[in-house]
């Protein structure tokens, strides 16, 4: 039967990558409940389109679909989420060479780290997740969110700024 | 390579994205510089600490099986003979309208006024669409994957727009050809009826709608913002025109 070939072909080839649409879904929605909803809708319409799948990066494709199913939900549930934050502002006085942070970031621990990811703005989770947990390459990046090249290294050297600045001041507040 | 630059380029740097001519001059940049290096350090602790395994989450095995269930119902009622029927007798029946038209056309499009011809036109790259089954070039319901997808492949950049929530939801979007240049056309869907929305730049300045039925087809068309737009479609004239009226407002500039 063609269509048990085409559900056995798609588990073949786009649900290994359930774990890395998982992942993203996760860290854009923030809550487990809702991941496994949203991850579970890209699913059902990658297979759904999965006819006009040329080959290529199986893992793009399916991340591309997860990210808009994540915006059109975000936009139904959260709208003031979904609101990209091009000028979302990092206010050090300047964010010279030479701040003492090194200590400071060293010994965050991973609580602290995904308390100040989770405080990012979407877009700037997003960026992150894609490139230091994913470990995708620009070019992938950009060809799942849509955007140039330039974007994705200024909006990423933007987020981790801002994620650097989070960090040291959790970890100054700590006792 | 000076330190400005070092400090713009040290993420591409710490993520192996640089050409080795760059890559090397900032090594050697960071072998003298102090503060650089400092940042760099952190740059580099910063990624480490985002490897942790505790950080990526997994999904559990229930979502695992509850996704493979629910494809396994999908690819079911695609499979039904009834779908499978419905699919194939759609198809069937477009092509051979299609095709009746494009014959009943030919000595229209000998037709006279420039308007005229171009009406023609439109309405043949509408149904040559829907007759070698060659709908889109670009299949996506999301208007971030339509739009790019023009970029490159025509000298201007059509507006593209979602109307799923109206009920006229963008299945994807293809290049025509309609007096002589190459134009975007966008494809919507309106329950079973298609709607393709040619959009080229205009030379002239705005044009209200005007509406024109031929053939048992509604064609809208007008101008707004330099930018012509032919709506065509097997629709009925006042949902056609609520379409139009979707695009002519989300078209319009914005505050």
């Amino acid at each position: 039967m063609k269509e048990r070939e085409k559900q056995a072909r798609f588990e073949q080839t786009i649900l290994p990558h359930l774990d890395a649409a998982y992942n993203l879904a996760r860290w854009l929605t923030r809550n487990q409940h809702d991941a496994e909803d949203v991850a579970q809708e890209a699913c059902l319409r990658a297979f759904k389109f999965f006819d006009n799948f040329r080959g290529g990066d199986s893992r793009v494709w399916l991340l591309t679909i997860l990210r808009n199913t994540c915006y059109t939900w975000l936009q139904q549930n959260r709208p003031r989420e979904a609101i990209s934050s091009f000028d979302e502002k990092i206010h050090t006085p300047d964010s010279d060479a030479s701040n003492p942070a090194t200590l400071a970031l060293q010994s965050a621990n991973d609580q602290m780290l995904r308390q100040s990811l989770e405080e990012l703005s979407t877009e700037f989770r997003e960026i992150v997740v894609l490139r230091d947990l994913e470990g995708l390459s620009y070019k992938e990046i950009g060809d799942i969110a849509g955007i140039p090249l330039g974007t994705v290294m200024s909006r990423l050297a933007r987020a981790r700024e801002r994620l650097k600045q989070l960090l040291v001041d959790r970890v100054k507040e700590e006792p | 390579m000076d330190c400005k630059e070092t400090q713009n380029l040290i993420d591409p740097y710490g993520d192996g994205e640089l050409d080795l001519v760059k890559n090397l001059e900032i090594d050697r940049h960071l072998e003298q510089c102090a503060p650089c290096s400092e940042s760099y350090k952190n740059h580099q602790a910063l990624r480490h600490g985002l490897k942790a395994d505790s950080l990526y989450y997994r999904p559990s095995t229930a979502l695992r099986s509850r996704i493979q269930s629910s494809l396994r119902k999908a690819a079911k009622v695609e499979a039904s003979p009834r779908a499978v029927f419905r699919r194939w007798t759609g198809i069937a029946v477009s092509m051979a309208v299609a095709a009746l038209v494009v014959l009943a056309l030919l000595p229209v499009l000998r037709g006279s006024s420039a308007e005229d011809r171009l009406t023609s036109e439109v309405l043949s790259g509408h149904l040559r669409s829907l007759m070698a089954n060659h709908l889109a070039d670009i299949s996506s319901s999301d208007q971030h994957t339509v739009k790019p997808w023009f970029a490159g492949k025509l000298d201007f950049s059509p507006p593209v727009e979602d109307f799923a929530q109206q009920g006229f939801p963008l299945i994807g979007g293809r290049l025509d050809y309609l007096e002589n240049r190459p134009v975007a056309a966008l494809v919507y869907e309106r329950r079973k009826h298609l709607i393709n929305l040619f959009v080229w730049p205009a030379s002239e300045t705005d044009v209200p709608t005007k509406a024109v039925s031929r053939l048992g087809y509604n064609l809208i068309h007008w101008t707004q913002s330099r930018m012509t737009y032919w709506a065509a479609s097997d629709l009925d004239k006042n949902e056609l025109q609520e379409f139009v009226q979707l695009v002519q407002n989300r078209t319009s500039p914005r505050p």
